[in-house]
């Protein structure tokens, strides 16, 4: 990227968090750079889907300080996060999409909720960017009318409608067949290349981060592993992001002490 | 956003220059159904546009598509790189009547 001498459009600092007494998160630091995309991955019970909490602003972290474009979201005020999230594009897993509106209206949701622009002009807007996905014609249908590779590139336009500097993409290919997941990635890229967003996606397959990383960054229990190119993480030396690459299960070192005192006492809130 | 409206034979030129985003893109949308609104081929000249969004090129498409409505002739001019991947991304490159200048399209209405 060309631009280092540009602020970086996501800077987490020591970040830590916990569920009850359980540390999910265990001093992150991470930058992402303006205009690059950025693959959180890790397996089940990493931090990654925590960490994109997090990001959005769903959670307060334990400590350490998350700034989206300049601004700390763990010490600003809700009328900074309201503003901040004009600039901001989800397109969660499941899609979240309210299942009593249309596809179109769906679409619509953040320019009604952001903007006072004329119903015509947003109408086009929503048809444009459902145009982008390949839903053209599918406006008037239902959410549960679509198919699940339709509601990911539904959500994927109701999350780019504002044109946010950053778009978050949570498990994009999860549930899709190759085909569709391809697309999607395809469709990723090229909404990079001309609104120039910067994106973060989460994800565990790796077909699709090797694919459409501009950096990687690896979460394992709660820690990163390491963040750098494709061709970085694929030559670590580091044995559990070769585990996590070559889908080899991982080799549990079990604390005795601790097991027992989870089996029998429980975990203490 | 700054916009200008002049006219060139039977032409009206509505020329944008800086960013056209959800600020100011009414105001352009505005410009330019006025301007159809008073049955005048309409040409939108891009040369000066630095960035445009989605409720920018809205608003094209709804120039477009009310020109058509009326009979009138519609066009952009002088798109940059930055707007034409903007408009590629729906296709609307294909869509358009796009040249780089006033005189490219005079050529070509002959």
């Amino acid at each position: 990227m060309s631009d280092a001498n540009v602020k970086p459009a996501i800077e987490v600092a020591d970040l830590v968090t916990h569920y009850g007494t359980r540390k999910i998160l265990d001093g992150i630091n991470l930058e992402v750079r303006n205009g690059e995309i950025m693959i959180i991955m890790g397996g089940s019970g990493s931090g990654k889907s925590t960490l994109l909490r997090h990001l959005l602003g769903l959670h307060r972290p334990t400590s350490g300080s998350i700034k989206l474009l300049s601004t700390d979201i763990t010490t600003a005020t809700s009328a900074q996060m309201h503003e901040l999230r004009k600039s901001m594009g989800v397109a969660f897993q499941g899609g979240a999409l309210l299942s009593s509106m249309t596809v179109g209206e769906n679409v619509q949701l953040p320019l009604r909720e952001h903007t006072k622009l004329d119903e015509e002009l947003m109408t086009i807007m929503a048809r444009l960017k459902l145009e982008v996905v390949n839903l053209g014609g599918f406006e008037h249908l239902r959410p549960a009318q679509l198919s699940g590779g339709m509601i990911k590139r539904a959500a994927l336009a109701r999350a780019i409608i504002m044109e946010p500097k950053l778009l978050f993409f949570d498990e994009p290919s999860a549930g899709l067949d190759p085909v569709a997941a391809a697309e999607l990635d395809e469709l990723i890229l090229r909404l990079r290349a001309s609104l120039k967003m910067t994106i973060v996606v989460v994800t565990h397959e790796l077909d699709s981060a090797f694919k459409i990383a501009d950096r990687i960054t690896v979460l394992d229990h709660g820690r990163i592993l390491i963040t750098g190119t494709v061709d970085e993480v694929r030559s670590s030396p580091i044995e559990r992001v070769q585990n996590l690459l070559n889908r080899r299960p991982r080799d549990e070192t079990i604390d005795a002490d601790e097991y027992l005192s989870r089996l029998t006492e429980g975990v203490v809130d | 956003m700054d916009y200008r409206v002049s006219k060139s034979g039977d032409y009206t030129i509505v020329e944008l220059a800086g960013d056209v985003d959800l600020s100011c893109s009414p105001d352009a949308r505005k410009a330019i159904l006025r301007c159809l609104e008073r049955s005048e081929h309409t040409l939108v000249d891009m040369s000066g546009v630095t960035y445009i969004d989605s409720s920018g090129v809205a608003s094209l498409v709804e120039g477009y598509q009310t020109a058509k409505k009326k009979s009138l002739r519609f066009g952009l001019l002088g798109v940059s790189e930055a707007a034409m991947s903007v408009l590629q991304l729906a296709r609307l490159d294909k869509v358009f009547p796009i040249h780089a200048t006033l005189q490219q399209r005079l050529d070509a209405d002959v």
